[in-house]
């Protein structure tokens, strides 16, 4: 392989004529300043025996709202601690608005926005105390910036004076994001801003996203919930350290290459059960109130539902329906995954994805 | 049977906070009952005074036939726990967690090894039982973390956002074990924020600024109220009182 293609030289800030590495037909351009707002190449990050982050490539554009999608230990708060420059990868390289977050730190920190997964301000004070103690370290204040955070801060408003720590988990977040915006960055790092945090706050939140979005600010996000993918411009499915996917939402879920069915029975469970046992059937999952069953088959999807529900009448479930649905990145992330050893027994003496320590 | 949760205008309040407001509900031998709500709505309160850790302010809830506010430690001998922050020591092996419970719970040894044997075989689990828990994916702690708090054969378990967090396919795996633990009579308390989740629920509570806005079978409320999912169900109730939410309306259109 060419060393070139590891490490990368910094591009010229006036862009103009950085020759891509010998041309070797990669689709992805190269970090420049006025298209590629950050850049990470074959990053790797190992902890002990456990392998964090294993090659991850990516490229996010400038003014995205771009999403890294996956569970937990899948290595998105490893990659978001490289990207700001808190940790310094084992291998490969990043750039972050054309600046390495490990030569050019301090650069990087001034115009980088980072919240992280665990909320870090002040419990003990006020909501407008910690707005006015991180406007203070970064040489402003809330007035001055106020345009920026305008949108959340009339949210949090009515709660001024409250300690930060007696607020609702979805408030402490939009105390954290207005905290994170109050410098003016021109890139915004959440890590998992949404986690543990209720269906309408969280709705409530990725409002807000939408709205930095129109500002033109370039937003990076990490969420567990798979439903938030289509909030984003793009997002990358995220497992095991690994990109499994990177795409918009509907060309990712596009991508799966199974006919898919939404399976309704009283007896929803034991449909379930009985499905499983069909010889067609590639993968049976529950969502929700539906069972999301998908054929190994490649005939009309027509013929296949009416299969599918004789079988399941003819097994005693006579109130069964069968009708094809379209896939959500839910269904994709699955079956991408379901070969995977990570939700398989691990073998206690190789176990490769685990947390990476949040401190 | 009398109910294994029976909660009468049970109430909790901080100063002149009231975050449980007077909520009545019972929970019948063996069901899935999911407990929703908005953070800040009093979940996590209710919670604490139904496995014995907070006192009333007033009313009443027996757990297991005990009465939470003169019986707590009776209550707490019945029912097992398990959350997304606390399940498993991460330094102890899987068989050293069941054990350090079990004795917990007053097991005999050989009550113990004969339900570590049984726990680990039906995961499917034999070959990590030695492994420390603290490399095992979190999908797997959270697995174990359920068996364990099983242990002692609770009559009731509470489970706060188990899955959270979780891989989808494990998150799918998990509830498959709540479904196990119900068909053997186990009755299951439930909170999570993942909206399908409160879908595979035999009877839901949603719980708005300290009260129950909703109580019912998934499929009765969804009809009841005129919507789709659960899901849209909770953002109407919950949106009312969220006040961030300003210019939404101030009145439930919903009791």
């Amino acid at each position: 392989m060419s060393s070139s293609a590891r490490v990368s030289p910094i591009p010229n800030h006036d862009g103009g004529n950085d020759h891509d590495d010998n041309g070797s037909s990669r689709a992805s351009p190269p970090s420049r300043v006025d298209g590629v707002a950050v850049h990470a190449n074959a990053l790797e990050k190992r902890f002990g025996a456990t392998v964090a982050l294993d090659h991850v490539s990516v490229d996010v554009r400038h003014g995205e709202l771009f999403g890294f999608i996956g569970p937990d230990g899948g290595g998105k708060t490893t990659l978001f601690r490289i990207l700001v420059s808190l940790l310094v990868p084992d291998a490969g390289s990043a750039r972050v608005l054309s600046l390495d977050p490990v030569r050019d730190y301090r650069a990087l920190r001034k115009r980088v926005g980072y919240m992280a997964g665990r909320f870090s301000l002040y419990p003990d004070l006020s909501v407008a105390e910690n707005l006015t103690f991180f406007a203070s370290v970064f040489g402003t204040t809330i007035a001055r910036e106020y345009d920026r955070i305008e949108p959340i801060y009339v949210q949090l408003e009515p709660f001024k004076d409250r300690r930060a720590g007696a607020l609702s988990g979805g408030m402490k977040q939009k105390l954290a994001l207005c905290c994170a915006l109050v410098h003016r960055p021109d890139i915004l790092f959440l890590d998992e801003p949404t986690t543990g945090v209720d269906a309408v706050s969280r709705r409530e939140f990725w409002d807000l996203l939408a709205r930095l979005k129109q500002q033109g600010l370039t937003t990076i996000v990490s969420t567990p919930y798979m439903d938030e993918a289509t909030r984003c411009d793009r997002v990358a499915l995220m497992h095991g350290g690994r990109l499994i996917a990177v795409d918009t939402p509907a060309d990712i879920t596009r991508a799966f290459e199974w006919p898919l069915f939404g399976v309704r029975a009283n007896e929803r469970y034991k449909a379930l059960l009985a499905l499983r046992r069909y010889e067609h059937a590639h993968s049976v999952y529950p969502f929700g109130d539906v069972i999301h069953y998908a054929d190994d088959r490649a005939n009309q999807r027509a013929a296949i539902a009416a299969d599918v529900t004789a079988f399941l009448k003819a097994n005693g479930f006579g109130d069964a329906s069968a009708e094809p649905i379209e896939p959500t990145v839910e269904d994709v992330f699955m079956d991408r995954t379901s070969a995977d050893p990570a939700s398989r027994i691990p073998d206690p003496g190789h176990v490769t994805t685990t947390n990476a320590p949040r401190h | 049977m009398p109910p294994v949760i029976d909660a009468r205008e049970l109430t909790r309040r901080f100063g002149t906070f009231t975050a449980v407001d007077r909520i009545s509900f019972d929970v019948t031998a063996g069901e899935v009952f999911g407990f929703l709500g908005a953070n800040g709505a009093g979940k996590t309160t209710a919670i604490r005074m139904l496995i014995g850790l907070l006192q009333p302010s007033g009313g009443s809830a027996h757990v297991a036939g005990f009465d939470v506010a003169t019986q707590a430690e009776q209550v707490k001998r019945s029912i097992g726990y398990m959350s997304q922050r606390f399940s498993l020591y991460e330094d102890l092996t899987p068989r050293e967690n069941i054990r350090l419970y079990g004795g917990i719970y007053g097991l005999t040894l050989a009550q113990i090894r004969e339900r570590t044997d049984a726990m680990l075989q039906r995961l499917g689990a034999s070959q990590i039982a030695d492994a420390p828990v603290a490399r095992l994916p979190l999908g797997w702690r959270q697995k174990l973390a359920l068996s364990v708090a099983l242990v002692h054969e609770p009559r009731i378990v509470f489970l706060d956002e188990p899955t959270s967090g979780v891989d989808p396919i494990t998150r799918r795996q998990f509830w498959e074990l709540i479904y196990e633990a119900a068909s053997r009579g186990t009755t299951v308390l439930v909170t999570t924020h993942y909206m399908d989740e409160a879908e595979y629920c035999d009877r839901i509570s949603i719980m708005v600024a300290g009260r129950i806005a909703a109580i019912g079978a998934p499929a009765d409320l969804k009809r009841d109220n005129g919507v789709e999912t659960i899901d849209e169900l909770f953002v109407q109730l919950a949106r009312p009182s969220n006040p961030s939410s300003p210019s939404r309306p101030s009145s439930p259109e919903h009791p």
